[in-house]
């Protein structure tokens, strides 16, 4: 199947999921019964504060106060000139608190925990950002935080667990499987089962069981509202195209959303084509046509032949998981965004390039996004506008770019 | 046919069934085998495990069970290649698949249904594939007389017990505790209450699983239920065989003795 239904109504986009959770074929809720009732729970609770103008006040005041948004939308113009097309703006998640937007829903999750009384929350981590949100916001709210983490990211993020540690939480390696992101939410719902009275899980990006997906966007969809707004006031216009990278694709939703129904907006979601897809180490999960079921949604995602899940790749821990939020399978599959990928060697430049050309340093998360920006701008008018979520900074990544360079500490 | 014959065979005979589970592969070369040995030593219904890289009910007994299956490179289809074998021998025994999804989606629902029929499986248990999304491969399953086996757990509520025994066929399979397989605490008077309340919705058997490590917890979960489900005490047997070999198996065999008598006591 490729893109199936182009001409469906964009209007109806941000009506999903449907009331079962699905984006069209994509989402659902594929968990074992065990957790059936504590989703439930989730859900109710979830719609009925996100709907409570006292909820939002608080939201939008921890975001405002503690988190330090608006982020600002910049215009990168040294950038832009160099590349020979398109403006390219940068809305900076970077600089939230943190220094990626991965707060954003983990705020907005910690603020549910303590609507529901919950005192014990779980979260998994891949490279550690979410993880170190998560305690971040546990230990604002002083409730016990247990991180999954999968044993081999433990070693290769030693100081996101050192930060942690500090923070007060307790890093859990996970032994089994690969040992990686997967693992550590294998693990994660394994403990919520166990243990669901007390415990609130804070899942990491928009993947997963319904409400999951909807739930982390709605809480990431701030970007993308502010983004509207700050792209008008500077420019009287809305942007030509959005551009975000696609681990889970928290970010990307969140900056995508607000523009669903403009059609006018491209809509570019870049994944991880690590060594290359053709090489197979790689996390673009929709640079092929394999769907399936994995953690509680269906969409596209990376298995073989026999439905077992393979290991993805990429430079980016972030980036490095096999599946992908049904909300952007349904995106593409409808064909409203499209999801190309750009290499490690490409992310690896574009990282160089605005370190040097703009004075920030993004994380190799978003470099794929800058990666594809300066594939796209030069194909544009240089009146046109990309807007580029920039959802992370980049010191978490300077040991890996230093070893590139053949550098240790 | 062959679970709804076996559950009235043992109604009748005023016992109960002792439904076995083990990961087919772990060890690949032996799981016919162990099938067949199980049987002997008491066993009413087979619950065959089908290996998945990601088992996220499952606890690490479980778990690595799959992982080592998988190592040796067991695929699905060598489950059903394994199913057939041990129809060779056993026309009598009903064998439950059991797993996760994303293999059945992969192999696509009719193949699967096809493969699973002609195989010799009776019923199909799949772990992440609640009730409301079932229908699918109900549907695919139904005319091939392969029952949809589903969960209900302590928490399960009324609409969804409803919903579950809506699309059920065989028996329902509660899980008598909270968490992950491998559990091992158990509040009998909770289960009889609950397999009680279930039975208020379907006149379909009633197996118990998760908690059940002995004769005596074999017995009295039987006392309340149609059929008792043991898994990670066999799994956790069977996770030695390659450093210990067939005594690992003849371990496997002395358990589901010990439950047989003391379940028929």
């Amino acid at each position: 199947m490729t893109i199936e239904d182009k001409n469906s109504d964009y209007k109806n986009l941000k009506d999903l999921p449907d009331d079962s959770g699905h984006f069209g074929r994509f989402g659902g809720r594929y968990v074992a019964e065990t957790l059936m009732c504590v989703l439930e729970e989730l859900e109710a609770t979830y719609k009925k504060l996100w709907n409570d103008p006292e909820f939002q006040a608080d939201f939008d005041r921890d975001l405002a106060h503690y988190v330090g948004r608006p982020s600002p939308l910049y215009h990168a113009e040294r950038w832009s000139e160099s590349l020979g097309g398109a403006q390219i703006y940068l809305k900076r998640e970077d600089l939230n608190h943190t220094g990626a937007h991965k707060i954003n829903h983990a705020i907005g999750q910690a603020l549910l925990a303590k609507h529901m009384g919950k005192k014990r929350i779980i979260a998994e981590t891949g490279a550690g950002q979410h993880g170190v949100a998560t305690a971040t916001v546990a230990a604002r709210l002083g409730l016990e935080c247990i991180v999954y983490m999968g044993a081999k990211d433990v070693k290769r993020q030693a100081l996101n667990v050192y930060r942690m540690k500090l923070l007060g939480a307790t890093v859990v390696p996970v032994e089994s499987g690969s040992q990686t992101l997967k693992d550590a939410i294998n693990e994660a719902l394994r403990d919520w089962v166990t243990r669901p009275e007390e415990t609130f899980y804070i899942l990491g990006t928009v993947c997963g069981p319904h409400p999951y997906p909807e739930m982390v966007r709605n809480f990431q969809s701030v970007i993308g509202r502010e983004a509207r707004r700050q792209c008008l006031e500077m420019t009287n216009r809305l942007p030509d195209a959005l551009v975000a990278c696609v681990g889970g694709g928290s970010n990307a939703m969140g900056l995508f959303y607000e523009f669903l129904q403009d059609e006018s907006v491209k809509i570019y979601g870049v994944e991880a084509g690590g060594h290359g897809v053709e090489s197979g180490e790689h996390a673009a999960r929709m640079s092929g046509e394999r769907q399936g079921v994995f953690q509680g949604q269906r969409s596209y995602l990376m298995c073989d032949d026999d439905g077992q899940i393979i290991e993805s790749y990429s430079v980016s821990a972030g980036l490095d998981y096999p599946g992908v939020g049904p909300e952007h399978s349904h995106l593409r599959s409808v064909g409203r965004a499209e999801y190309p990928c750009v290499t490690d060697d490409e992310a690896l430049a574009s990282f160089r390039n605005l370190t040097r050309m703009e004075g920030i340093m993004p994380a190799l998360e978003s470099s794929h996004a800058l990666a594809f920006a300066e594939k796209l701008a030069p194909t544009m008018e240089k009146d046109q506008i990309i807007v580029v979520n920039l959802s992370g900074r980049g010191d978490k990544d300077i040991h890996t770019v230093a070893e590139i360079d053949g550098l240790t500490f | 046919m062959r679970i709804k014959q076996c559950f009235e065979r043992l109604s009748s005979e005023g016992r109960k069934a002792l439904m076995p589970y083990i990961t087919a592969g772990d060890p690949a070369e032996k799981t016919v085998d162990i099938m067949h040995k199980m049987v002997a030593s008491g066993a009413n219904l087979i619950e065959l495990g089908f290996p998945f890289s990601d088992p996220m009910a499952d606890g690490p007994v479980i778990a690595e069970a799959h992982e080592r299956a998988l190592s040796q490179g067991v695929t699905l289809n060598d489950v059903f290649s394994m199913v057939t074998r041990f129809r060779e021998n056993d026309n009598t025994t009903p064998i439950v698949l059991m797993g996760y999804l994303n293999p059945v989606e992969i192999m696509g629902y009719e193949v699967f249904a096809d493969r699973a029929a002609q195989a010799g499986v009776d019923g199909v248990l799949i772990v992440d594939l609640p009730a409301e999304f079932a229908g699918d491969l109900v549907e695919h399953l139904q005319p091939k007389q392969i029952d949809m086996i589903n969960l209900i757990t302590p928490t399960t509520t009324d609409e969804r017990i409803k919903k579950i025994c809506s699309v059920a066929s065989g028996f329902v399979y509660y899980v008598s505790l909270k968490g992950v397989t491998g559990s091992n605490k158990l509040d009998l008077d909770s289960v009889q209450s609950r397999v009680a309340h279930i039975k208020g919705f379907t006149d379909l058997p009633v197996g118990v699983g998760f908690g059940i490590r002995d004769g005596e917890s074999a017995a009295a979960i039987s006392s309340v239920a149609d059929g008792v489900v043991v898994g990670s005490l066999l799994v956790s047997e069977l996770a030695n065989y390659h450093s210990q070999g067939d005594s690992t198996i003849d371990r496997v065999s002395g358990h589901l003795e010990e439950m047989r008598q003391a379940m028929d006591k």
